[in-house]
This record gives C-alpha cells, sequence and structure tokens, in this order.
C-alpha cells in the first residue's frame, strides 16, 4: 500500500465528542506545531451544543503558508464513535487513522488503502488515572502524546505549553505530563515512528510569515482589541454565537486597561441588552451623544438591528458593528461560518440606505479595521460594519503581530465644541458647508445659546428643522450620496499582487479573481495551483465598501473574473453588479455554502469547472460538509 | 412645518437664578390639535425646568414615535433632541446616559409607544434604573394613526369607533412598580398645580423617574364612553398635592405632620406629599401598590407621587461607571499603547 508522504504539508482533523475536554488537548497539539516555527491553521468545527454531539478539530499544516482549508484529510484522530463510520471515508487514500481500539474496531470500517494505528487510550487511562474525569479529559492528552511521536512533535515544546496552560494549577501539570508520556512511548514501542507525514522544526518557506513573526490569535479578541485601541467606551450587545466573544474579550481587557487610576471605577460601560435591538439602540443613543460605541452581533442580531441602522444612517450617528457571519436564521447553523449577510448589511434597513462595510481577513485586519471603524464612523457620521465572519472570528488565525503607533491620533470628525460654535456664524446641522457631503455636529450640552438641534429620521431640511417638502428630502438623501463617494477615498483600498510568472500559459484570456475576508487564502492557494497548471489569474481582494474604483477597473482589464465567496447567491457579484458598471456576464461566482469553510480544491475544481478544462493532477474531491 | 415662535418677550418677564426668563426654555410651536392634554405637558416641563433653575443646554430629550413623542421640538429648543424609533426610546437613553453621565435626560412617550411596541424596552430600562425622567403622556389611543385603541385603554372604554375596549387595559404606572422602579407617579395634564412639581422631583431624582400622565386625546378620545376624557378624568380624579423646594430655598411654609409627608432627596432638594389617606405610605411599595389597585377597584385615578425611594441606586452606580463622563475621554485615557500591545503580541505566539 501506498502511504502519502510529505514534510510539513498535511491535514489532520481529530473527531471528538463535544464536552469532552479535547478542545484544550487539540489546541495544545496545534499551537506546538505553531512554536516549532511551521505555518499552520486549526479549525473548530463544532456543534450548536454543549456536550455529546460530534465536533471536529481540522489541522492545516503548510511549510508553503497557505492558511485557508486544503480540502481532505491525511491523519484522521477519532476518539468519537458516533462519526467513525463518515471519518474513516473521509481519509485520502494512503492516509493514516489514528483511533482508540480499547473495543476492536468493526469488520465494515476497515479500508485496505489507510494504515490503521490502534492506541488503546480508554483502557490506558483506567489503569493510570484515579477520578473518572481524569480518565475521561487525558485521554485525549494520551492521543496528543502519541502525535508527538508519530509526527516528530518536539516533546518539550508540549511540556511548556502545559506550564504555561496550568499556571497557578500545578496539581495538574504532573498527569498531563503523565498523559502525554504514556501517549508517546505507547507510540514508539508500537509503532514505526515518525510516519511518512511528518514535521521538521521551522519547516516555513513562506517568505511572509518568516518575516514578520506571526502570532496565533482569533479575530474575534483582535477586534475586541481593536475596540480597546480604537477608543470604544460603551459596548451594547446581545450573546449570539459566533460574536459573543468579541464582547468576553472586551470585557476582558477592558477590566485590566480601562480602570480610572484615581477612584478605580470604570472608563467604559458594557451593557448586556435584553435582545439586539436594544443593543443597537444604546449605541446609538451612546454615538449620538459623543462616546466611541459598538455591539457585535451575527446574522439575525443585524435583521433585528436594521431599523436603528437606517435612523443611524438617516440621523447620522457614528456606530460601529461587528458582524460575525454565521448560517442562517432561527436556530439557523450558528456554529457554521459563511459570508452570507452581504448585502443584508450593505443595504441594512428601509428607504434609500447605504452603508459602509470593511472585510478583514487575517486577525490583524480584525484589529486594524477595528480602530479604523470608530474615526471612519465619525468622520462619516454613520454605521461601519466590520465583515468577519465565524471561521476568522473563533478560530486560532496566524496573523502578522498587531502593531501599534503611539502618534496616532483619534479622528472624531466634524464636530463643533463650543469655542468653534462662538466663531461659526450659522449653525445648519445639515448644512454641507465643506461640499463633501459631510455635515458638522454638535454634542449634547455644549454651548448655552448654540449649537442645538433636533435629530430625528428623514423629515427634516439643512437647519434640522421638521419638514416633509419633498425637496428638503431629495437635498438630503442626494448629499448621503455625496457622503458616501466621499468614503471611498477613506476605506481601505483591495489588494493586488504582482501576477505569478506562467511560463507558457495555455489560455490567452486574461483571467482574474475577486474575493474578500477567509476566501482569501484558499483563493491564493488555488491561484497558484492553476498557474503551476498553466493558467495564470490575477487577483485583488476587496477590503472594503463602497468600492475603490480600482476595481472597475480591474473588471474592465479582464476578460473573466471570478467571484469567490461563501453563500448561495453570490452576494458579492450581485453588489459589484449593483455598483460597479460592468458586465455581469464576466462575473463567475465560486461558491461554496456549506457551513464549513471553503477550501483550496474546491476554488481550483470550481474554476477548472468554468474554464472547462481537465485537472492535471487528478485529486479525490470531498464532500464540503462533514 | 414647525413655525418659529416671535422672538419679542416681555421686558419684565421674571428671570429665574441663571437670569432665564420661562421663553428661554420654549421650543417650536405645537403641531399638535388645539386642546391636546400633550401641550399641556410641554408647558408642565418646561415651566418645571424654568422653576428649578436648569441650564437648558445641559438637559437631553428623547423620545419615540407618535403625538407624544413628536412633544420634545416643542419644549426646551436650547436643549439638543432625539425622536428615535418607535418603541426604543428607553435604549437610545440607556446609551446617551452611560455616554454622558452629566446631562438630565428627560424621556417622552407616549402609551403605544411604551405599553406596546416599546413595552420591553420600558421593563429593561426600569430593571437598568436608568437616571432619567420618563414621562408617558396617555391618552389611551394612537393619535397619528387615527383613534386606534391603543394597551392602555381601559377595559369597557369605548373607542371613536363606538365599540367598547374588550381588553384589560395596562396600568404602566403599577408595572414599574412591580419591577422596582423607585419613583413612581401619576398626574393629569389638566393639574398643572400638581404635575409642574412632580416634574421637578423627578429631574432632582437621582435613578429612573416614571410619571404616567393621563392626557386626553381632543380628537380621538374626548368623548361620552371614553374614560380618558378630559370629563371622565376630572370626574374620577383623585389628587394628592405635591410641593417641591429646591435645596437652595429655605422652606417657608408649614406643614401640617398629620396629613404630610417630607421627603429630602439626594441633591438635597425636599418634597412635600399630602397623602390621600393614611394607609398610604410612599416609601413602602406594598403599601403604595394596594393603595393603587384600591383606587382601580373603586375606579378613581389616584394621581400624585405614589412611590418614592431616594436611595436608589442608579445604572451608573450599578455598573461602577468613572465620574467623567464617557464622551470626554481622549487618547490618554483610552489607548493603552505600543508597549501594551507588543506584550499582548509575545504571549500570542
Amino acid at each position: 500500500m501506498k502511504q502519502i508522504k510529505g514534510t510539513n504539508d498535511f491535514v489532520v482533523k481529530f473527531a471528538n465528542v463535544n464536552g469532552s475536554g479535547s478542545a484544550s488537548a487539540n489546541h495544545l497539539f496545534a499551537k506546538a506545531i505553531f512554536r516549532m516555527g511551521i505555518p499552520v491553521s486549526p479549525r473548530n468545527i463544532f456543534p450548536s451544543n454543549i456536550q455529546g454531539l460530534p465536533t471536529w478539530y481540522e489541522v492545516r499544516v503548510s511549510s508553503k503558508g497557505y492558511l485557508g482549508r486544503r480540502g481532505g484529510v491525511d491523519l484522521m484522530v477519532c476518539v468519537n464513535p458516533q462519526t467513525m463510520e463518515q471519518d474513516i471515508a473521509e481519509i485520502e487514500p494512503g492516509g493514516y487513522f489514528v483511533y482508540d481500539d480499547t473495543k476492536p474496531l468493526a469488520p465494515h470500517l476497515k479500508r485496505d488503502d489507510i494504515t490503521y494505528l490502534g492506541i488503546p487510550l480508554t483502557e490506558m487511562c483506567m489503569r493510570e488515572f484515579k477520578v473518572p474525569r481524569l480518565q475521561q479529559l487525558l485521554k485525549n492528552v494520551v492521543y496528543v502524546g502519541a502525535m508527538a511521536a508519530l509526527l516528530d512533535i518536539r516533546f518539550s515544546i508540549l511540556k511548556d505549553l502545559l506550564n504555561d496552560q496550568f499556571k497557578g494549577k500545578e496539581k495538574l501539570i504532573h498527569p498531563n505530563v503523565r498523559a502525554l508520556e504514556m501517549g508517546f512511548q505507547y507510540a514508539t514501542e508500537n509503532f514505526s515512528c515518525p510516519l511518512p507525514i511528518r514535521l521538521e522544526m521551522g519547516g516555513n518557506d513562506a517568505p511572509h510569515i518568516k518575516e514578520s513573526n506571526h502570532i496565533l490569535m482569533n479575530g474575534n479578541t483582535a477586534a475586541a482589541l481593536g475596540a480597546i485601541y480604537g477608543g470604544a467606551t460603551v459596548a451594547a450587545w446581545y450573546p449570539i454565537t459566533p460574536s459573543t466573544s468579541v464582547i468576553d474579550a472586551f470585557s476582558k481587557y477592558a477590566q485590566r486597561m480601562r480602570i480610572d487610576p484615581g477612584t478605580g471605577k470604570k472608563n467604559f460601560a458594557i451593557l448586556q441588552a435584553e435582545d439586539e435591538i436594544a443593543a443597537m439602540g444604546i449605541v446609538v443613543g451612546a454615538g449620538w451623544n459623543g462616546a466611541r460605541a459598538f455591539t457585535a452581533t451575527s446574522g439575525p442580531g443585524l435583521s433585528l438591528m436594521s431599523e436603528f441602522l437606517g435612523l443611524a444612517y438617516f440621523a447620522e450617528v457614528p456606530v460601529v458593528l461587528i458582524d460575525v457571519q454565521r448560517s442562517g436564521p432561527s436556530t439557523g447553523m450558528p456554529t457554521r461560518s459563511q459570508q452570507s449577510d452581504i448585502l443584508a448589511a450593505a443595504y441594512a434597513s428601509h428607504g434609500d440606505t447605504k452603508h459602509m462595510l470593511l472585510f478583514p481577513a487575517t486577525p490583524r485586519e480584525c484589529f486594524d479595521m477595528t480602530v479604523q471603524a470608530f474615526d471612519l464612523a465619525e468622520r462619516f457620521q454613520t454605521p461601519i460594519i466590520i465583515m468577519s465572519d465565524l471561521d476568522l472570528g473563533m478560530n486560532d488565525v496566524m496573523s502578522p503581530p498587531l502593531e501599534w503607533d503611539d502618534d496616532y491620533e483619534m479622528d472624531r470628525g466634524k464636530v463643533l465644541d463650543a469655542e468653534a460654535l462662538d466663531t461659526v456664524e450659522k449653525f445648519g446641522r445639515y448644512l454641507d458647508v465643506d461640499g463633501d457631503g459631510i455635515c458638522y455636529r454638535t454634542l449634547p450640552g455644549t454651548h448655552p445659546d448654540k449649537g442645538a438641534f433636533f435629530t430625528r429620521g428623514s423629515s427634516k431640511n439643512e437647519m434640522a428643522i421638521y419638514s416633509e417638502r419633498g425637496e428638503d428630502y431629495v437635498q438630503n438623501v442626494d448629499r448621503l450620496l455625496r457622503k458616501f463617494e466621499t468614503a471611498k477615498s477613506y476605506v481601505p483600498e483591495p489588494k493586488t499582487h504582482p501576477p505569478i510568472e506562467v511560463k507558457k500559459p495555455k489560455t490567452r484570456k486574461k483571467l482574474g479573481a475577486l474575493f474578500f475576508g477567509t476566501s482569501a487564502s484558499p483563493a491564493y492557494e488555488a491561484v497558484e495551483t492553476l498557474a503551476e497548471e498553466g493558467y495564470p489569474i490575477d487577483t485583488m481582494r476587496i477590503r472594503a465598501f463602497p468600492f475603490h474604483k480600482s476595481l472597475d477597473d480591474f473588471i474592465h482589464e479582464h476578460d473573466a473574473v471570478f467571484v469567490i465567496e461563501q453563500n448561495r447567491d453570490g452576494q458579492m457579484r450581485q453588489l459589484i453588479m449593483n455598483e460597479c458598471h460592468v458586465s455581469p456576464d464576466k462575473l463567475t461566482s465560486v461558491l461554496n455554502y456549506s457551513g464549513i469553510p471553503i477550501t483550496a480544491r474546491t476554488i481550483a475544481s470550481q474554476i477548472r469547472q468554468a474554464l472547462d478544462i481537465e485537472s492535471a493532477n487528478v485529486v479525490k474531491l470531498h464532500p464540503e460538509s462533514v | 412645518m414647525s413655525y418659529f415662535k416671535p422672538k419679542f418677550r416681555h421686558p419684565r418677564l421674571p428671570v429665574n437664578a441663571l437670569g432665564y426668563t420661562v421663553a428661554d426654555y420654549d421650543g417650536a410651536i405645537s403641531t399638535l390639535c388645539a386642546g391636546c392634554g400633550h401641550d399641556s405637558i410641554s408647558t408642565a416641563i418646561r415651566n418645571a425646568c424654568f422653576l428649578s433653575s436648569i441650564q437648558p443646554h445641559r438637559i437631553a430629550k428623547l423620545s419615540g414615535i407618535g403625538c407624544s413623542s413628536k412633544t420634545p421640538t416643542y419644549f426646551l429648543g436650547r436643549s439638543h433632541g432625539f425622536n428615535s424609533v418607535h418603541g426604543r426610546m428607553p435604549s437610545v437613553a440607556t446609551g446617551a446616559s452611560v455616554a454622558n453621565r452629566d446631562l438630565i435626560y428627560i424621556g417622552v412617550s407616549g402609551d403605544g409607544d411604551t405599553a406596546s411596541i416599546g413595552m420591553g424596552q420600558f421593563i429593561h430600562l426600569i430593571r437598568r434604573n436608568v437616571n432619567m425622567t420618563y414621562i408617558v403622556a396617555n391618552n389611551g389611543c394612537y393619535g397619528l394613526t387615527k383613534g386606534q385603541d391603543s394597551a392602555t385603554a381601559d377595559l369597557g372604554s369605548i373607542s371613536k369607533y363606538g365599540s367598547p375596549t374588550p381588553f384589560e387595559g395596562i396600568d404602566l404606572a403599577s408595572l414599574a412598580l412591580l419591577q422596582g422602579a423607585s419613583f413612581v407617579a401619576r398626574s393629569f395634564s389638566g393639574d398643572k398645580e400638581q404635575l409642574e412639581p412632580l416634574i421637578r422631583a423627578a429631574m432632582a431624582h437621582q435613578g429612573f423617574a416614571f410619571i404616567d400622565i393621563v392626557s386626553p386625546c381632543v380628537t380621538f378620545a374626548n368623548h361620552v364612553g371614553s374614560t380618558k376624557s378630559y370629563a371622565a378624568t376630572r370626574a374620577h380624579l383623585e389628587a394628592m398635592p405635591i410641593d417641591f423646594v429646591p435645596m437652595r430655598e429655605e422652606i417657608r411654609t408649614q406643614y401640617d405632620p398629620g396629613t404630610t409627608q417630607a421627603i429630602t432627596l439626594h441633591d438635597g432638594s425636599v418634597i412635600h406629599l399630602h397623602k390621600a389617606s393614611d394607609s398610604h405610605q410612599t416609601d413602602d411599595r406594598n403599601k403604595a401598590l394596594m393603595t393603587m389597585q384600591a383606587a382601580r377597584e373603586e375606579n378613581k385615578i389616584l394621581t400624585g407621587l405614589l412611590y418614592l425611594d431616594p436611595n436608589t441606586q442608579d445604572l451608573n452606580h450599578t455598573i461602577e461607571l468613572a465620574t467623567r463622563p464617557l464622551n470626554s475621554l481622549g487618547k490618554d485615557e483610552l489607548c493603552p499603547g505600543s508597549r501594551v500591545l507588543n506584550s499582548i503580541n509575545e504571549g500570542l505566539r
């Protein structure tokens, strides 16, 4: 039998039972590879459940620095009998299956093209540990120990990580280290270690990762830090997966960094609202009153916030909303990732509304864009929606480190203080004095005689006096559009890369690919694969809406453009069709909407199909769903 | 369109401690129906702010949607106002209040805005004990959409369509009391003598202050058979008078200790209450509730300050908010800087 070989380039997947303590053991595994200096990207594929349902943890190792999902599994570690059959079926031919063989494997689970590596996890733990809870929990650590031997993970790194993890709970270190050793020893004695797939210290051929001394963190924590550094003082929210950890992290950092040194009191307010409507109402009230305020939510919350988003757009109140996207309404698939709120966010609310969106692709961008969102919200006096998703928000992602320029000054936008009001001859809240569509605002309580105005929706004139005149309405919404135009030069521009050189291209067509957020990593990988096959494709990563003019140019310069995204209806493609002067025929959707992040293989395969070409290397395509 | 009021002022208009005349607290001319109870409430708010010598720009006015929610345009033209969305003023007020704890917040809502679409937010506003005055101009009907019953319309009250209301009306004051509001009052838009001191006391109270004001709709609910008409309200009114003495004023009037009760507020102001009966105690939530239920059963509209806990802790206190308003903090107080971020990075490697 041919076994899969490869150093620092494979996919490992763990199949566990939710609530069995596997998460920290699996994290230990991924973090150890990260500490070995090898690009790694772990993903938690988990159910909406506290205990009992199947859960998976997929770890991509790639010395080339591909951080998206590849597709397929080379080594499966299965400690969940519920899913064993499908887990075995998912393994690539020549792959490996690590499992608990305390009980013998059912005959129908035997495949003759994979290597079975049975470890009596349950039996070993029952023998070694007395406390039932430890017997259960440490099974996970035993298999990590075995993996260390099988894949050649440096054992001292694992021990260091355990020491870090259990700082303050030293009693737990010993049994955990013991469990690691048991697994390591069992694998060494019973299998030929390491396997043909293995790790090697420092295996990193990706210059961009090497140079920047990457960190491993999740996007929600990064966004929360962005809110801290961006000067947010009011956070209002309603619990909803997968956005909850944004506020959890904000709360944690605020407790540490935002306590008034003199009084011990808080320079922040975090309010858990009764629903998402109230959460957004609180943000609108605080923004109106001049505090930097934000909320974090996901699809259903975005829907509930729509009315307020429209009011904030028309009343011109700064708002920052972090949308960590998931799949579907109601029960939906709250623990599954998608990029499917694009249209709902761009045009949220009734009447003529358009909102500014930012699309982070890395934790670093979650941080930077959240800081920027507060500046943009106050500069443009409007909601800014950060379009993250579960994949980026809740998984540990390798990212360039967070950076801070101590010379940064907040852009508080056009706010008139008492002194400025004294010099202003005529104050009108909605007068476009500078011609950029952005008017001057005042905060309540500023001046005894000047600058007070009444904030309302759309029935007003430039002086903020109640008006239902058509001319006043038209003038106002046209100005809002002018403001949106101005915003184009303020939002992050799209990212392009120099084209990959292809010696003998097999096509004369100029091909392009557009993508954003978490579709970017697998898209870059797919583009490199297709370039190797003779199909050069230029790329552009969209980072904001309103779109930069270069997006129009990019589409015009290419004969065919693939729009890669994670929803059914090609929402970004629709937004481009709506907002750019381009022929829809040029834009071909490349989609995945199973709730599990898109893979490089899927992208490459759909592009090949669209180009009507066969793959040079036939790869077995796996279903995206687990 | 709103009309601007003429700027002419009588030269001998009395001034308050700040040197403002009552006209300095005016808003735009009302566009509500002539005789609307809401206009009397606007006037009472204006007078209360004048009498208490509050700087107009230190007040923020908030409202939802409806006839009542239009009124903040018609008083305090030098204050910022926010006409938010239907039923959601409580959340906007909450956000505004934590952003700048130094301003005085007045919310004006209606029975539709509070008792129907905004019921959830109203209850949670009380639960959070946001430091504000919350007024419901309560007429039992939807005015702007032409007279449908609201959720506070009393059982059996005849609507403008001629049919009796088939459902029990929601009593917002009882609800507020049950949910733990620290200042609960009921009044009548036609009772200026009672309304002005109530509003002044509510604004001086540090915590959530609720005033449910019966405010007849002259167009859609002022006919015979409507329980919230001027005539019906006057016929069933049982008013408990109240006097408000601000902290800076010396108490001159002598009150009979048998029938009055004096309560000192957080800021040193004193309220003198004239009680409806001996059994009613303003500082006892259960007894206040019993008095209200008894009045309801007797078909009486009991008005006045029904319950007060002057020592309540408002939201700012509960969440341990620093004294300096959040909206005044800058980069130095808010940005931890690069050194801290670098150490966070280190922890992520």
